[in-house]
């Protein structure tokens, strides 16, 4: 059981909470993981770990409700506990100095982004975020990107805020202006499919951290497999970060579908 | 005493002797042997929940323990990884002293009941039973245990194993599987003061996740372990050793032992065409949704699919448990798609028995090459090759070999993989120190279970790669002996 012991809006369908878990919260590195289950018969579902505290003994979660169980999670408040919270599970960001490091998040893949983005800029990067919406409202992390960066790129689908386009455009304004070492590429997976081509286009290495279904998160069910370079890879234990380039972000996609007609509400 | 000493002294005991003395041999050896009562195949093929075999009455387990022939140097102890004092017990029952007979069973086997349902006895103990010798049937040694365990059970009267005093000694195990739970009961036994950390939110580790309700029902699970946690074993669950808490956490936290039971990790695919599919899934996936999840059950969040044409791939007991599971979630057709015959699976001969009367279809001599998707990727069809039986392999049997241009297509909306696992790479990954094989399996010392690390021990399907409850159980006991024996050394 972990406590809630903090919880904010970001907008309708996106809230964060701050969970007590303080053995994660010392133990856990940019690009984990965790798996959480809400009641007893909850479903564990992964959520990248957005951030912690180890003097509060705490670690951050962004939840965008999208589903039945992601909703129940949304649904909880500050004070209310969470059945279970396990990990960090995966492999931690291969963090190093490259030079220049473009970070491209979409929707709730903004908040994992956050730790990345802390800690490439830690490293002696020049670290340049692209923050892509909907819309201006659905826009995370703004000021808390900025004190850990060189610059942010907003970009909204509607020109609600920052430049309208998608986080394609963003990204690729950075590369028509400036060499880029490495960019780094979190949200839905469609868009860190295109984000993925673009960067393919200009050989840039890229590296995407994926959210699949997984059922036990610790390499047992295999449920969260994709193919990476041809070959058949599990992004709870080789993952969540992969080549992006060598993704096949179509079967992940077709995957990530497997439970829509049945899913429960 | 030594165990030999200990079977005498047992054997001399008056009662016993009287008890020997009442029926000749002959009288013994001309009981039929037991038949299980088991649920109607019809109604249970669509039961979910319901287990399949019921136990034996009082009146069935005593005449069964009577055809026991007591023998000086009872071979089938041998043949029990976790030396169950198998004679003592059965006697017990012969005699009526059922509750006596289950505190045999648990000087032992922390899991009694456990193994009375799971363990392939007609490969162990009762393999080696003298009837067999006499061109009889084994005495139902498994049946027996499960009767003693589920009498004592049921009766409210559940003792608990004598204690050694505490010694105050830490000793963390890494996972609370068939292995992890034995070695957790011994050297509670022993004194030492154990905690069992655990990864998923549930503790009992395949005995949860994999075996399914019809065969090991959970709560039977539950109350061993609620016997540990009255023996003064500690669990943590939602806790993974190498991630939430490091090797060096461990050792800085004053734990002196470590025994790691991590288990079976990743399943194996076969890597052919179409085996990312929607709806192709390992077992390991299916039977955790199912079993840990309960995602079958309305009320349960997770979801699992439940299809019509179901073929499981693969012939051993997961692949029985997966398909019997399909049958009892709705499956019109359930397969079991095997690339040997009927004589080399390596399932049990109880299982496969279940399995065709709940209505499976066995396709033997069939291996799967693709599977097809429909527009949304979702399987549809599987492409099989028909084998025959060539020259014996490395295993000893013989090497499938597909027959040329013999393939078929079958219609299927589910594909259930269960060929093997391969060890959970979390452990090795997070041991410095260890040896690993080339397979990811812990190297250890065959007689101590001591690994490369002098503080580690392993055992299980970590050390073996997939194998069964009851040798992880022995190796539990074989490390809990070695580890207490070093530990002692140092003292």
């Amino acid at each position: 059981m972990n406590k809630i012991v903090s919880k904010e809006h970001f907008s309708a369908n996106v809230v964060k909470l701050e969970v007590e878990a303080p053995l994660i919260a010392r133990s856990r590195k940019a690009g984990h993981f965790v798996i959480v289950k809400v009641g007893e018969k909850g479903e564990r579902i992964p959520l990248t770990i957005a951030g912690a505290d180890t003097v509060k003994g705490t670690i951050t979660l962004v939840i965008q409700a999208v589903g039945g169980s992601s909703r129940k999670i949304c649904e909880l408040n500050e004070g209310d506990y969470i059945t279970d919270v396990v990990g960090p599970l995966g492999q931690a960001t291969h963090i190093e100095k490259v030079g220049t490091v473009v970070c491209a998040g979409g929707g709730v893949g903004v908040a994992p982004l956050l730790p990345i983005v802390e800690a490439f800029h830690k490293a002696g990067n020049r670290v340049i975020v692209v923050l892509a919406a909907r819309t201006k409202d659905l826009i995370i992390l703004e000021e808390q990107m900025r004190q850990n960066s060189d610059e942010v790129i907003i970009m909204t689908d509607d020109g609600s805020y920052g430049t309208k386009g998608l986080v394609t455009n963003g990204v690729e304004s950075v590369i028509n202006r400036e060499k880029v070492d490495l960019c780094v590429t979190i949200g839905p997976a469609i868009m860190m499919k295109f984000v993925s081509a673009l960067t393919k286009k200009y050989e840039i290495p890229t590296v995407a951290s994926l959210n699949t279904i997984m059922v036990d998160g610790t390499g047992m069910c295999g449920a969260c497999r994709i193919t990476v370079g041809g070959k058949t890879r599990f992004v709870c234990v080789d993952g969540p970060e992969f080549d992006a380039h060598q993704v096949d972000f179509d079967e992940m996609i077709m995957r990530l579908g497997a439970y829509k007609d049945i899913e429960k509400k | 005493m030594t165990i030999e000493e200990l079977i005498a002294a047992r054997r001399a005991e008056p009662w016993r002797e009287a008890l020997r003395k009442s029926k000749k041999n002959k009288e013994r050896t001309d009981i039929p042997r037991v038949k299980m009562n088991e649920l109607d195949p019809e109604y249970r093929s669509h039961t979910r929940l319901e287990e399949v075999n019921l136990g034996l009455t009082k009146e069935q387990a005593m005449q069964e323990a009577g055809r026991c022939l007591d023998c000086p140097n009872p071979t089938c102890m041998q043949g029990c990884p976790v030396n169950i004092n198998i004679p003592t017990f059965i006697k017990n029952i012969e005699r009526g002293e059922f509750l006596e007979a289950a505190k045999t069973l648990k000087e032992t086997s922390a899991l009694p009941a456990v193994c009375g349902r799971v363990c392939p006895q007609e490969k162990q103990c009762e393999s080696k039973c003298i009837h067999l010798k006499m061109g009889k049937e084994a005495v139902a040694i498994g049946y027996l245990e499960r009767f003693a365990a589920d009498y004592e059970r049921e009766s409210g009267n559940i003792s608990v194993p004598e204690i050694a005093e505490k010694n105050g000694i830490k000793i963390a195990v890494v996972g609370s599987g068939p292995a992890g739970l034995s070695f957790a009961g011994d050297m509670a036994k022993r004194g030492y003061d154990v905690t069992v950390f655990e990864a998923l939110h549930e503790i009992g580790g395949v005995l949860k996740y994999g075996i399914p309700e019809f065969r090991l029902p959970n709560k039977i699970v539950d109350v061993e372990i609620d016997g540990l946690r009255k023996m003064g074993v500690q669990f943590e669950k939602d806790c993974i050793v190498g991630k939430t808490i490091s090797y060096e956490d461990l050792r800085t936290d004053g734990f002196k032992g470590i025994f790691v039971a991590s288990g079976a990790g990743l399943p194996n695919f076969m890597n052919i065409p179409g085996e990312n599919l929607v709806g192709v899934m390992s077992s390991n996936e299916y039977l955790t949704r199912v079993n840990l999840m309960d995602a079958a059950n309305p009320e349960s969040d997770t979801p699992v699919l439940q299809g019509k044409k179901v073929a499981v791939i693969g012939g051993g007991n997961t692949a029985m448990d997966s398909v019997r599971t399909a049958r009892r979630l709705g499956a019109e057709r359930a397969m079991i798609v095997y690339r040997r015959s009927e004589e080399e699976m390596p399932a049990r001969l109880e299982e496969v028995k279940h399995a065709k009367e709940e209505g499976v279809e066995f396709m033997t001599l069939h291996n799967p090459v693709e599977y097809i998707g429909d527009e949304r990727g979702r399987v549809k069809q599987m492409r099989l090759q028909k084998m025959e039986l060539g020259e014996p392999d490395a295993s000893g049997r013989r090497r499938p070999v597909p027959i040329e241009g013999a393939i078929e297509t079958i219609d299927v909306d589910e594909v259930i993989v269960s060929v093997g696992v391969s060890p959970n790479p979390l452990i090795p990954r997070a041991f410095e120190g260890l040896e690993v094989s080339k397979k990811g399996t812990i190297v250890v010392e065959e007689d101590s279970m001591r690994s490369a690390l002098s503080d580690v021990y392993a055992g299980g399907d970590i050390v073996r790669g997939g194998a069964t409850v009851i040798l992880a159980m022995g190796d539990g006991r074989k490390a809990a002996a070695a580890m207490d024996a070093d530990l002692r050394g140092k003292a």
